[in-house]
Protein backbone atom coordinates (compact mmCIF):
# COMPACT_ATOMS: atom_id res chain seq x y z
CA UNK A 1 0.00 0.00 0.00
CA UNK A 2 1.09 3.89 -0.93
CA UNK A 3 1.35 6.01 1.88
CA UNK A 4 0.15 9.38 0.59
CA UNK A 5 -0.48 11.97 3.23
CA UNK A 6 -3.34 14.00 3.31
CA UNK A 7 -1.78 17.30 4.13
CA UNK A 8 0.82 17.41 1.13
CA UNK A 9 0.46 18.37 -2.16
CA UNK A 10 2.20 16.05 -5.39
CA UNK A 11 3.10 16.55 -9.19
CA UNK A 12 2.02 13.57 -11.49
CA UNK A 13 5.87 13.35 -11.59
CA UNK A 14 6.11 12.06 -8.22
CA UNK A 15 7.37 14.77 -6.05
CA UNK A 16 5.35 16.20 -2.87
CA UNK A 17 5.50 19.30 -1.39
CA UNK A 18 4.99 20.72 2.01
CA UNK A 19 4.30 24.32 2.99
CA UNK A 20 6.02 25.22 5.89
CA UNK A 21 5.29 27.45 8.76
CA UNK A 22 8.44 29.48 8.12
CA UNK A 23 7.10 30.13 4.39
CA UNK A 24 9.41 28.02 2.56
CA UNK A 25 8.55 24.27 0.81
CA UNK A 26 10.11 21.61 1.24
CA UNK A 27 10.32 19.11 -1.72
CA UNK A 28 10.80 14.98 -2.07
CA UNK A 29 9.82 12.18 -4.20
CA UNK A 30 6.48 9.64 -2.94
CA UNK A 31 6.84 6.58 -1.83
CA UNK A 32 5.05 5.31 -4.78
CA UNK A 33 8.13 6.88 -6.80
CA UNK A 34 11.30 5.58 -3.96
CA UNK A 35 8.99 1.53 -4.34
CA UNK A 36 9.16 1.72 -7.77
CA UNK A 37 12.70 2.79 -7.87
CA UNK A 38 13.79 0.32 -5.25
CA UNK A 39 17.23 0.64 -2.93
CA UNK A 40 18.23 4.20 -3.51
CA UNK A 41 21.89 4.52 -3.78
CA UNK A 42 22.60 7.77 -4.71
CA UNK A 43 21.35 11.35 -4.92
CA UNK A 44 22.78 14.55 -6.93
CA UNK A 45 21.13 17.45 -5.35
CA UNK A 46 20.80 21.05 -6.69
CA UNK A 47 23.49 23.71 -5.55
CA UNK A 48 22.13 26.43 -2.77
CA UNK A 49 21.01 29.40 -4.20
CA UNK A 50 20.09 27.52 -7.22
CA UNK A 51 17.37 28.84 -9.30
CA UNK A 52 14.58 26.35 -9.52
CA UNK A 53 11.84 26.30 -12.46
CA UNK A 54 8.54 24.86 -11.97
CA UNK A 55 8.64 21.42 -14.37
CA UNK A 56 12.21 21.70 -15.18
CA UNK A 57 14.79 19.12 -13.98
CA UNK A 58 16.48 19.88 -10.70
CA UNK A 59 17.82 16.75 -8.93
CA UNK A 60 18.76 13.02 -9.60
CA UNK A 61 18.12 9.71 -7.70
CA UNK A 62 19.40 6.80 -8.36
CA UNK A 63 18.39 3.43 -7.63
CA UNK A 64 20.56 0.06 -7.68
CA UNK A 65 18.51 -0.31 -11.03
CA UNK A 66 18.17 3.26 -12.38
CA UNK A 67 18.44 6.65 -12.53
CA UNK A 68 15.53 8.96 -12.37
CA UNK A 69 15.18 13.03 -12.77
CA UNK A 70 13.36 15.18 -10.43
CA UNK A 71 11.39 17.55 -11.82
CA UNK A 72 10.74 20.87 -9.56
CA UNK A 73 7.62 21.47 -8.85
CA UNK A 74 7.31 25.12 -7.85
CA UNK A 75 9.89 28.28 -9.42
CA UNK A 76 12.12 29.97 -6.65
CA UNK A 77 15.14 29.69 -5.00
CA UNK A 78 16.69 26.72 -3.32
CA UNK A 79 17.62 27.52 0.01
CA UNK A 80 18.47 24.07 1.79
CA UNK A 81 19.33 20.78 0.86
CA UNK A 82 19.39 17.60 2.59
CA UNK A 83 23.27 17.09 3.02
CA UNK A 84 22.27 13.78 4.95
CA UNK A 85 21.46 12.03 1.69
CA UNK A 86 24.72 12.01 0.79
CA UNK A 87 25.68 9.42 3.31
CA UNK A 88 22.50 7.85 3.90
CA UNK A 89 20.64 7.69 0.51
CA UNK A 90 18.33 4.94 1.69
CA UNK A 91 16.74 7.43 4.17
CA UNK A 92 14.25 8.03 0.81
CA UNK A 93 13.61 4.49 1.15
CA UNK A 94 12.82 4.35 5.05
CA UNK A 95 11.07 7.41 5.27
CA UNK A 96 10.68 9.60 1.74
CA UNK A 97 7.94 12.18 3.95
CA UNK A 98 10.31 12.67 6.55
CA UNK A 99 14.19 12.31 6.82
CA UNK A 100 14.08 11.46 3.25
CA UNK A 101 13.32 15.17 1.82
CA UNK A 102 15.56 16.75 -1.00
CA UNK A 103 15.85 20.34 -0.66
CA UNK A 104 13.58 23.50 -0.19
CA UNK A 105 12.31 26.44 -1.94
CA UNK A 106 11.55 29.82 -1.26
CA UNK A 107 8.95 30.97 -3.72
CA UNK A 108 7.98 34.69 -4.67
CA UNK A 109 4.98 33.60 -6.50
CA UNK A 110 3.35 30.76 -4.72
CA UNK A 111 1.00 29.08 -6.54
CA UNK A 112 0.12 25.94 -4.98
CA UNK A 113 -2.74 25.90 -7.73
CA UNK A 114 -1.22 23.36 -10.27
CA UNK A 115 -0.33 20.71 -7.37
CA UNK A 116 -2.70 17.38 -6.92
CA UNK A 117 -3.68 17.15 -3.77
CA UNK A 118 -3.73 13.16 -2.22
CA UNK A 119 -6.94 11.92 -3.55
CA UNK A 120 -5.62 12.91 -7.20
CA UNK A 121 -2.73 11.54 -6.73
CA UNK A 122 -3.67 8.58 -5.50
CA UNK A 123 -6.17 8.39 -8.55
CA UNK A 124 -3.01 9.06 -10.96
CA UNK A 125 -0.92 6.35 -10.02
CA UNK A 126 -3.89 4.19 -9.63
CA UNK A 127 -4.37 4.62 -13.27
CA UNK A 128 -0.16 4.51 -14.46
CA UNK B 1 3.37 -14.52 -23.29
CA UNK B 2 5.91 -14.69 -20.04
CA UNK B 3 7.10 -18.34 -18.59
CA UNK B 4 6.55 -19.05 -15.01
CA UNK B 5 9.12 -21.13 -13.22
CA UNK B 6 7.47 -24.12 -10.82
CA UNK B 7 7.66 -20.74 -7.77
CA UNK B 8 6.48 -18.68 -9.27
CA UNK B 9 3.38 -18.51 -6.83
CA UNK B 10 5.83 -19.02 -3.93
CA UNK B 11 7.56 -15.48 -4.89
CA UNK B 12 3.92 -13.88 -5.07
CA UNK B 13 3.31 -15.12 -1.61
CA UNK B 14 6.86 -13.85 -0.83
CA UNK B 15 5.59 -10.34 -2.00
CA UNK B 16 8.38 -10.30 -4.80
CA UNK B 17 8.66 -7.35 -7.10
CA UNK B 18 8.35 -9.46 -10.53
CA UNK B 19 9.79 -8.39 -13.54
CA UNK B 20 10.31 -9.89 -16.92
CA UNK B 21 13.65 -11.70 -17.36
CA UNK B 22 14.48 -12.85 -20.90
CA UNK B 23 10.65 -13.98 -21.19
CA UNK B 24 10.24 -14.94 -17.84
CA UNK B 25 8.86 -13.82 -14.69
CA UNK B 26 11.08 -13.67 -12.32
CA UNK B 27 11.29 -12.13 -8.56
CA UNK B 28 13.66 -9.21 -8.92
CA UNK B 29 14.04 -8.62 -5.24
CA UNK B 30 11.68 -9.07 -2.00
CA UNK B 31 12.03 -5.58 -0.82
CA UNK B 32 15.93 -4.70 -0.82
CA UNK B 33 18.13 -5.70 -2.86
CA UNK B 34 20.69 -4.41 -0.88
CA UNK B 35 19.53 -6.30 1.82
CA UNK B 36 19.73 -9.54 -0.14
CA UNK B 37 23.01 -8.92 -1.17
CA UNK B 38 24.46 -8.52 2.22
CA UNK B 39 22.58 -11.71 3.48
CA UNK B 40 24.97 -13.37 0.58
CA UNK B 41 28.03 -11.95 1.11
CA UNK B 42 27.49 -12.38 5.23
CA UNK B 43 25.30 -15.12 5.62
CA UNK B 44 23.61 -17.27 2.97
CA UNK B 45 21.07 -16.73 0.09
CA UNK B 46 18.93 -18.90 -2.40
CA UNK B 47 17.52 -17.62 -5.85
CA UNK B 48 15.38 -19.13 -8.33
CA UNK B 49 16.90 -19.95 -11.31
CA UNK B 50 14.47 -22.13 -12.89
CA UNK B 51 14.55 -20.62 -15.52
CA UNK B 52 18.16 -21.50 -16.87
CA UNK B 53 17.99 -24.11 -20.12
CA UNK B 54 18.83 -27.51 -19.45
CA UNK B 55 19.95 -30.21 -22.15
CA UNK B 56 21.55 -33.44 -22.01
CA UNK B 57 23.49 -34.13 -24.53
CA UNK B 58 24.05 -38.30 -25.41
CA UNK B 59 25.35 -40.92 -28.09
CA UNK B 60 28.21 -42.53 -29.18
CA UNK B 61 29.69 -38.98 -30.62
CA UNK B 62 28.80 -36.51 -27.75
CA UNK B 63 32.56 -35.76 -26.80
CA UNK B 64 33.65 -35.73 -30.06
CA UNK B 65 30.56 -33.02 -30.79
CA UNK B 66 31.04 -30.77 -27.85
CA UNK B 67 34.92 -30.91 -28.34
CA UNK B 68 33.88 -29.08 -31.85
CA UNK B 69 31.06 -27.08 -30.50
CA UNK B 70 32.99 -25.12 -27.18
CA UNK B 71 36.39 -23.54 -27.11
CA UNK B 72 37.14 -25.47 -23.96
CA UNK B 73 37.85 -28.82 -23.71
CA UNK B 74 35.54 -31.12 -22.40
CA UNK B 75 38.37 -33.90 -22.47
CA UNK B 76 39.87 -32.06 -19.51
CA UNK B 77 36.34 -33.89 -17.92
CA UNK B 78 38.46 -37.04 -16.54
CA UNK B 79 35.31 -38.29 -14.08
CA UNK B 80 31.79 -38.28 -13.94
CA UNK B 81 30.52 -35.01 -11.95
CA UNK B 82 33.04 -32.59 -13.26
CA UNK B 83 32.30 -29.66 -14.74
CA UNK B 84 33.45 -26.71 -17.24
CA UNK B 85 32.55 -23.43 -17.83
CA UNK B 86 32.79 -22.63 -22.01
CA UNK B 87 32.20 -19.98 -24.41
CA UNK B 88 29.76 -21.49 -27.71
CA UNK B 89 30.87 -19.20 -30.66
CA UNK B 90 30.10 -18.95 -33.93
CA UNK B 91 33.08 -19.23 -37.32
CA UNK B 92 33.84 -16.15 -36.23
CA UNK B 93 34.70 -16.27 -32.93
CA UNK B 94 31.88 -14.58 -31.40
CA UNK B 95 29.99 -15.95 -28.48
CA UNK B 96 26.36 -17.31 -29.33
CA UNK B 97 26.29 -18.10 -25.46
CA UNK B 98 28.16 -18.98 -22.41
CA UNK B 99 27.46 -22.33 -20.12
CA UNK B 100 28.28 -24.99 -17.86
CA UNK B 101 29.05 -28.72 -19.18
CA UNK B 102 28.92 -31.42 -17.21
CA UNK B 103 30.37 -35.02 -17.97
CA UNK B 104 27.52 -37.38 -16.06
CA UNK B 105 28.78 -40.67 -17.89
CA UNK B 106 31.25 -41.14 -20.86
CA UNK B 107 29.50 -39.87 -23.90
CA UNK B 108 26.47 -38.60 -21.57
CA UNK B 109 26.77 -34.53 -20.87
CA UNK B 110 24.70 -32.12 -19.34
CA UNK B 111 24.79 -28.53 -20.74
CA UNK B 112 23.46 -25.64 -19.19
CA UNK B 113 22.63 -22.48 -20.99
CA UNK B 114 20.81 -18.75 -20.66
CA UNK B 115 17.12 -18.53 -20.71
CA UNK B 116 16.78 -15.96 -23.32
CA UNK B 117 19.11 -17.53 -25.54
CA UNK B 118 17.36 -20.56 -25.23
CA UNK B 119 16.14 -21.29 -28.55
CA UNK B 120 18.92 -19.37 -30.93
CA UNK B 121 20.90 -21.71 -28.63
CA UNK B 122 19.35 -24.88 -29.47
CA UNK B 123 18.81 -24.34 -32.67
CA UNK B 124 22.62 -23.93 -33.36
CA UNK B 125 23.28 -26.97 -31.85
CA UNK B 126 21.18 -29.17 -33.58
CA UNK B 127 22.73 -27.35 -36.40
CA UNK B 128 26.13 -28.44 -35.53
CA UNK B 129 24.96 -32.08 -34.02
CA UNK B 130 24.17 -32.92 -37.98
CA UNK B 131 28.27 -33.26 -38.51
CA UNK B 132 28.22 -35.98 -36.04
CA UNK B 133 25.69 -38.46 -36.29
CA UNK B 134 23.10 -35.98 -34.53
CA UNK B 135 24.05 -36.78 -31.26
CA UNK B 136 20.63 -36.54 -28.89
CA UNK B 137 20.05 -33.12 -27.27
CA UNK B 138 17.29 -33.05 -24.67
CA UNK B 139 16.15 -30.02 -23.48
CA UNK B 140 14.55 -30.86 -20.20
CA UNK B 141 11.56 -29.76 -18.78
CA UNK B 142 9.64 -30.65 -15.00
CA UNK B 143 13.06 -29.59 -13.51
CA UNK B 144 13.56 -26.46 -11.12
CA UNK B 145 16.89 -25.22 -10.44
CA UNK B 146 17.65 -23.15 -6.97
CA UNK B 147 21.60 -21.70 -6.71
CA UNK B 148 22.24 -21.55 -2.71
CA UNK B 149 25.08 -19.29 -2.28
CA UNK B 150 26.97 -17.83 0.77
CA UNK B 151 29.99 -18.58 3.07
CA UNK B 152 27.08 -20.58 5.25
CA UNK B 153 25.53 -22.14 2.29
CA UNK B 154 27.32 -25.60 3.15
CA UNK B 155 26.38 -25.51 6.58
CA UNK B 156 22.88 -24.57 6.25
CA UNK B 157 22.58 -27.02 2.74
CA UNK B 158 23.68 -29.64 4.84
CA UNK B 159 21.28 -29.26 8.01
CA UNK B 160 18.69 -29.64 4.87
CA UNK B 161 20.00 -32.75 3.12
CA UNK B 162 21.14 -34.44 6.11
CA UNK B 163 23.72 -36.62 7.87
CA UNK B 164 24.20 -39.15 5.31
CA UNK B 165 24.89 -36.68 2.39
CA UNK B 166 27.44 -34.79 4.57
CA UNK B 167 30.39 -36.77 3.09
CA UNK B 168 29.49 -36.44 -0.18
CA UNK B 169 28.55 -32.80 0.16
CA UNK B 170 31.99 -32.04 1.44
CA UNK B 171 33.90 -33.70 -1.04
CA UNK B 172 32.65 -31.58 -3.97
CA UNK B 173 35.17 -29.33 -5.05
CA UNK B 174 34.55 -26.37 -7.12
CA UNK B 175 33.23 -27.34 -10.58
CA UNK B 176 31.74 -30.76 -9.70
CA UNK B 177 28.58 -32.37 -9.40
CA UNK B 178 27.01 -35.34 -7.24
CA UNK B 179 23.56 -37.45 -6.90
CA UNK B 180 21.47 -37.64 -4.40
CA UNK B 181 18.44 -40.43 -4.49
CA UNK B 182 15.30 -39.52 -2.35
CA UNK B 183 15.33 -42.63 0.03
CA UNK B 184 12.58 -45.07 -0.27
CA UNK B 185 9.83 -42.49 -1.84
CA UNK B 186 10.16 -40.13 1.16
CA UNK B 187 10.46 -36.48 0.82
CA UNK B 188 13.52 -34.41 2.34
CA UNK B 189 15.50 -37.66 3.08
CA UNK B 190 18.48 -38.16 0.87
CA UNK B 191 21.38 -40.13 0.31
CA UNK B 192 24.09 -40.48 -2.35
CA UNK B 193 23.87 -42.59 -5.39
CA UNK B 194 25.99 -42.73 -8.29
CA UNK B 195 25.58 -40.50 -11.05
CA UNK B 196 25.52 -43.00 -14.05
CA UNK B 197 22.58 -44.73 -12.56
CA UNK B 198 21.15 -41.73 -11.30
CA UNK B 199 17.48 -40.46 -12.49
CA UNK B 200 16.76 -37.18 -12.82
CA UNK B 201 13.19 -36.84 -12.07
CA UNK B 202 13.56 -38.95 -9.17
CA UNK B 203 16.68 -37.08 -6.75
CA UNK B 204 19.11 -33.71 -6.55
CA UNK B 205 21.44 -33.11 -8.74
CA UNK B 206 24.26 -30.60 -6.85
CA UNK B 207 26.78 -29.08 -8.29
CA UNK B 208 29.46 -26.92 -6.42
CA UNK B 209 29.37 -23.66 -8.50
CA UNK B 210 27.23 -20.37 -8.71
CA UNK B 211 27.51 -16.48 -9.74
CA UNK B 212 28.04 -14.68 -6.61
CA UNK B 213 31.60 -15.22 -6.24
CA UNK B 214 30.65 -17.06 -2.68
CA UNK B 215 31.05 -20.88 -2.50
CA UNK B 216 28.10 -22.52 -2.91
CA UNK B 217 25.31 -24.75 -4.62
CA UNK B 218 23.19 -24.88 -7.75
CA UNK B 219 20.51 -27.93 -7.13
CA UNK B 220 18.48 -29.19 -9.69
CA UNK B 221 15.33 -30.88 -8.81
CA UNK B 222 12.01 -32.44 -9.80
CA UNK B 223 9.55 -29.22 -10.10
CA UNK B 224 7.32 -30.66 -8.15
CA UNK B 225 9.59 -31.17 -5.17
CA UNK B 226 10.79 -27.29 -5.81
CA UNK B 227 7.85 -25.22 -3.62
CA UNK B 228 8.92 -27.65 -0.24
CA UNK B 229 12.25 -27.63 -1.06
CA UNK B 230 12.58 -24.12 -1.06
CA UNK B 231 10.69 -23.67 1.70
CA UNK B 232 13.14 -26.59 3.38
CA UNK B 233 15.94 -24.00 2.73
CA UNK B 234 14.45 -20.88 4.64
CA UNK B 235 13.28 -22.96 7.43
CA UNK B 236 17.15 -23.63 7.57
CA UNK B 237 17.97 -19.96 7.67
CA UNK B 238 18.59 -18.60 3.85
CA UNK B 239 17.15 -15.60 2.95
CA UNK B 240 16.05 -15.66 -0.85
CA UNK B 241 17.00 -13.20 -2.92
CA UNK B 242 15.78 -12.22 -6.86
CA UNK B 243 17.37 -11.37 -9.81
CA UNK B 244 18.68 -7.65 -8.44
CA UNK B 245 21.11 -9.23 -5.90
CA UNK B 246 22.65 -11.87 -8.20
CA UNK B 247 23.15 -9.23 -10.82
CA UNK B 248 25.48 -7.00 -8.34
CA UNK B 249 27.01 -10.20 -6.77
CA UNK B 250 28.39 -11.26 -10.14
CA UNK B 251 29.03 -7.91 -11.24
CA UNK B 252 31.44 -7.44 -7.86
CA UNK B 253 32.72 -10.93 -8.78
CA UNK B 254 33.63 -9.48 -12.12
CA UNK B 255 31.40 -12.53 -13.83
CA UNK B 256 30.43 -11.22 -17.27
CA UNK B 257 26.66 -11.31 -18.43
CA UNK B 258 25.53 -13.08 -21.79
CA UNK B 259 24.13 -9.90 -23.90
CA UNK B 260 25.42 -7.21 -21.87
CA UNK B 261 29.45 -7.89 -20.97
CA UNK B 262 29.50 -10.01 -24.38
CA UNK B 263 27.87 -11.45 -27.31
CA UNK B 264 27.96 -12.49 -31.04
CA UNK B 265 30.33 -9.55 -31.80
CA UNK B 266 32.75 -9.86 -29.59
CA UNK B 267 35.32 -12.85 -28.71
CA UNK B 268 36.39 -14.69 -25.40
CA UNK B 269 39.34 -12.66 -25.92
CA UNK B 270 38.06 -9.28 -25.61
CA UNK B 271 35.65 -10.53 -23.11
CA UNK B 272 37.96 -11.42 -20.33
CA UNK B 273 37.71 -15.01 -21.32
CA UNK B 274 41.17 -16.43 -22.60
CA UNK B 275 41.51 -18.70 -19.44
CA UNK B 276 38.16 -20.89 -21.30
CA UNK B 277 39.55 -21.16 -24.59
CA UNK B 278 41.90 -24.54 -25.40
CA UNK B 279 43.11 -23.32 -28.57
CA UNK B 280 46.59 -25.11 -28.75
CA UNK B 281 44.83 -29.02 -28.47
CA UNK B 282 44.63 -32.06 -30.48
CA UNK B 283 41.54 -30.55 -31.95
CA UNK B 284 39.59 -28.03 -34.13
CA UNK B 285 36.57 -26.29 -33.05
CA UNK B 286 34.13 -23.43 -34.19
CA UNK B 287 35.35 -19.87 -34.42
CA UNK B 288 39.29 -21.11 -33.22
CA UNK B 289 40.75 -20.37 -36.61
CA UNK B 290 39.26 -16.67 -36.09
CA UNK B 291 40.75 -16.90 -32.59
CA UNK B 292 43.76 -17.72 -33.88
CA UNK B 293 43.76 -14.93 -36.66
CA UNK B 294 42.63 -12.73 -33.78
CA UNK B 295 45.87 -13.54 -31.39
CA UNK B 296 48.15 -13.17 -34.31
CA UNK B 297 47.32 -9.80 -35.41
CA UNK B 298 46.75 -8.71 -31.67
CA UNK B 299 43.37 -8.77 -29.56
CA UNK B 300 42.16 -4.73 -29.88
CA UNK B 301 39.50 -4.68 -27.22
CA UNK B 302 39.78 -5.88 -23.30
CA UNK B 303 36.83 -6.25 -20.92
CA UNK B 304 38.04 -4.74 -17.59
CA UNK B 305 37.07 -3.46 -14.47
CA UNK B 306 36.00 0.37 -13.59
CA UNK B 307 35.58 1.82 -9.96
CA UNK B 308 34.22 5.21 -9.36
CA UNK B 309 36.49 6.27 -6.54
CA UNK B 310 34.69 9.97 -6.04
CA UNK B 311 30.96 10.92 -5.63
CA UNK B 312 29.38 11.64 -9.18
CA UNK B 313 26.59 8.72 -9.87
CA UNK B 314 26.16 5.52 -10.87
CA UNK B 315 28.21 3.78 -13.86
CA UNK B 316 26.14 2.41 -16.16
CA UNK B 317 25.77 0.22 -18.98
CA UNK B 318 26.41 1.88 -22.61
CA UNK B 319 27.98 5.52 -20.83
CA UNK B 320 31.20 6.42 -22.81
CA UNK B 321 34.80 5.71 -21.86
CA UNK B 322 37.73 7.58 -22.84
CA UNK B 323 41.35 6.16 -22.63
CA UNK B 324 43.52 9.12 -23.30
CA UNK B 325 45.45 9.02 -26.32
CA UNK B 326 44.06 5.26 -27.11
CA UNK B 327 40.26 6.10 -28.11
CA UNK B 328 37.05 5.00 -26.66
CA UNK B 329 35.62 2.54 -25.00
CA UNK B 330 31.60 1.97 -23.34
CA UNK B 331 30.71 0.36 -19.96
CA UNK B 332 29.10 -3.15 -20.80
CA UNK B 333 27.35 -3.50 -17.34
CA UNK B 334 27.37 -0.83 -14.27
CA UNK B 335 25.61 -0.82 -10.69
CA UNK B 336 26.52 0.57 -7.06
CA UNK B 337 28.21 -2.48 -5.28
CA UNK B 338 27.14 -2.86 -1.91
CA UNK B 339 30.68 -4.14 -0.47
CA UNK B 340 32.51 -1.48 -1.67
CA UNK B 341 30.32 1.22 -1.06
CA UNK B 342 31.08 2.64 -4.31
CA UNK B 343 29.96 2.32 -8.57
CA UNK B 344 31.61 -0.31 -10.64
CA UNK B 345 31.38 -1.81 -13.72
CA UNK B 346 32.78 -3.69 -16.48
CA UNK B 347 33.84 -2.04 -19.97
CA UNK B 348 35.02 -2.99 -22.94
CA UNK B 349 37.88 -0.24 -24.12
CA UNK B 350 40.87 -0.46 -25.70
CA UNK B 351 43.90 -2.68 -24.77
CA UNK B 352 46.02 -0.28 -22.32
CA UNK B 353 48.65 -0.56 -19.84
CA UNK B 354 46.99 2.56 -18.17
CA UNK B 355 45.71 2.52 -14.95
CA UNK B 356 42.97 5.12 -15.17
CA UNK B 357 40.07 6.53 -17.28
CA UNK B 358 37.12 9.11 -17.62
CA UNK B 359 33.34 7.72 -17.95
CA UNK B 360 30.40 10.51 -18.77
CA UNK B 361 27.79 10.42 -16.50
CA UNK B 362 25.17 13.04 -17.21
CA UNK B 363 27.44 15.60 -19.32
CA UNK B 364 30.20 15.42 -17.01
CA UNK B 365 33.23 13.53 -16.97
CA UNK B 366 34.74 11.74 -13.89
CA UNK B 367 38.00 9.37 -13.42
CA UNK B 368 37.76 6.04 -13.08
CA UNK B 369 40.07 3.52 -11.83
CA UNK B 370 40.75 0.38 -14.08
CA UNK B 371 41.19 -2.81 -12.46
CA UNK B 372 40.74 -6.52 -13.40
CA UNK B 373 38.26 -8.12 -12.05
CA UNK B 374 37.24 -9.53 -9.61
CA UNK B 375 36.20 -6.27 -7.59
CA UNK B 376 34.96 -8.67 -4.66
CA UNK B 377 36.33 -12.70 -3.82
CA UNK B 378 35.31 -14.63 -1.19
CA UNK B 379 33.28 -11.80 0.67
CA UNK B 380 36.94 -9.82 0.93
CA UNK B 381 36.70 -6.87 -1.36
CA UNK B 382 40.20 -6.62 -3.41
CA UNK B 383 42.74 -4.48 -0.83
CA UNK B 384 43.02 -1.30 -2.23
CA UNK B 385 39.64 -1.03 -3.53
Amino acid sequence: MNNIPTELKYTRTHEWVRQEADGTYTIGITDHAQHLLGDIVYVELPEIHRAAKAGAEISVVESVKAAADVYSPLSGEVVAINEKLNDEPQLINSSPYGEGWLFKLKVSDSSLNDLLDAKIYEEHIGSS
Amino acid sequence: MTQRTSLYQTHIDLAAKMVDFGGWDMPLHYGSQLDEHRSVRENAGIFDVSHMTIVDVSGDKASDYLRYLLANDVAKLDKPGKALYSCMLNEQGGIIDDLIVYLLKPNFYRVIVNAATRDKDLAWMNEQAKSFNLPHLAPQSGLAMIAVQGPEAFEKLNKVLGPACTRTLEALKPFEACALATVAEIFGCYEPCNLVTFNNLTGLFIARTGYTGEDGFEIILPAKDAVSFWQQLIDAGFAYCGLGARDTLRLEAGLNLYGSDMDETTTPYESNLAWTVVLNGDRDFMGCKALETQKQNGVPRALVGLVLHERGGILRGHQKVQVKEQGEGEITSGTFSPTLNKSIALARIPVTNQTDCTVEIRGKLYPVEIIKPPFVKRGQRKSHL
